[in-house]
């Protein structure tokens, strides 16, 4: 499904943000010459059609004190994996838990699973925890810490795409 | 900047939505007891120090037709700057996390189209000189990450 003009004109207009101001949406209207309320319709249907999964803030979780923060990898047997992983996602201590392609011979991980804390130990013990979960099920393990933010933007859409 | 419990109840509570209506701060701030005035001055605080990354509307690129997928690069230590900037320069990049493994640059490509994620792939790669490893993502088993504050 791809973006009508005016809703490209739209998500281009705030996908930097909304205004700090107490109408925000008429402000994005007025910069693009239309009516307010045709700025609330018509990010409402796209909340409604999911181009829009919601309208609120990302934190920086480091600086909200969760200073550890680990993708765990791991190497599941194809056979289990789809069973496994949503056993593994349900897990209190996960954040997100994918089931991806393994990159042979340099990744060998197809279980993916992000974990939090506010220190390695607190991780570590999660992951102590998944690796209990799956057992004889993993032949190979692995974490990745977060050391740095690069870049956090978000999805944009290209300037001058059509 | 130090967060106090109404800082932290604004973020708790707005990771979850924010209204669509003619004065949404002032309708939020009704259900938080705090003032139009004061919740629209604490954000601007947060986003300032950066405690608050973005505040708008989060996108699914799979539901407009594209895709995401999770990217990753050995950088040697010595390139790693050079690196970072090249693969940043892409506006498909949507975020970009060092991490402690010889694949020690994760990021995720996001594009309007299915077809974007190679082109964007291919065309880092062109530009670093360092093979980006895909993995897209063949399952989803759980998403609502929410940071407790």
């Amino acid at each position: 499904m791809s973006l009508s003009a005016e809703d490209r004109r739209l998500i281009s207009a705030c996908q930097g943000g909304l205004p700090f101001v107490p109408a925000p949406y008429a402000a994005i209207a007025k910069d693009l010459g239309v009516a307010e309320a045709e700025v609330i319709d018509r990010l409402g249907a796209l909340k409604a059609r999911g181009v829009i999964r919601r309208i609120g803030i990302a934190p920086n979780h480091y600086k909200l004190g969760m200073t550890a923060n680990g993708m765990s990898v791991w190497d599941v047997d194809d056979s289990i994996a789809e069973e496994i992983g949503p056993l593994v996602g349900a897990m209190e201590e996960v954040t997100h838990c994918y089931l991806r392609p393994r990159a042979l011979p340099d990744w060998p991980y197809n279980l993916f699973a992000m974990v939090h804390g506010s220190s390695r130990d607190e991780v570590e013990e999660k992951r102590g925890r998944i690796a209990e979960l799956l057992g004889d099920a993993c032949r190979a393990s692995d974490i990745l810490y977060s050391t740095e933010i690069l870049k956090k933007t978000g999805l944009r859409l290209k300037k001058g795409a059509a | 900047m130090t967060l106090d419990d109404i800082d932290r109840q604004i973020i708790n509570t707005l990771q979850g939505g924010f209204p669509l209506s003619s004065r949404p701060y002032a309708e939020f701030a009704q259900t938080l007891d705090l003032t139009e005035e004061e919740l629209i001055a604490r954000l601007r605080a947060m986003k300032d120090a950066g405690v608050i990354t973005r505040f708008g509307p989060f996108l699914d690129a799979a539901a407009m037709g594209g895709a995401f997928c999770l990217c990753a690069i050995a950088a040697p230590e010595d390139q790693f700057e050079a690196v970072t900037e090249a693969v940043n320069t892409f506006p498909e990049v949507a975020h970009n996390y060092k991490r402690t493994h010889r694949l020690n640059m994760w990021f995720v490509l996001a594009t309007e189209t299915e077809a974007g994620i190679t082109e964007a792939a291919d065309a880092i790669e062109a530009a670093t000189g360092h093979t980006v490893f895909r993995f897209p993502k063949l399952k989803e088993f759980f998403v609502g990450f929410r940071v407790a504050a």
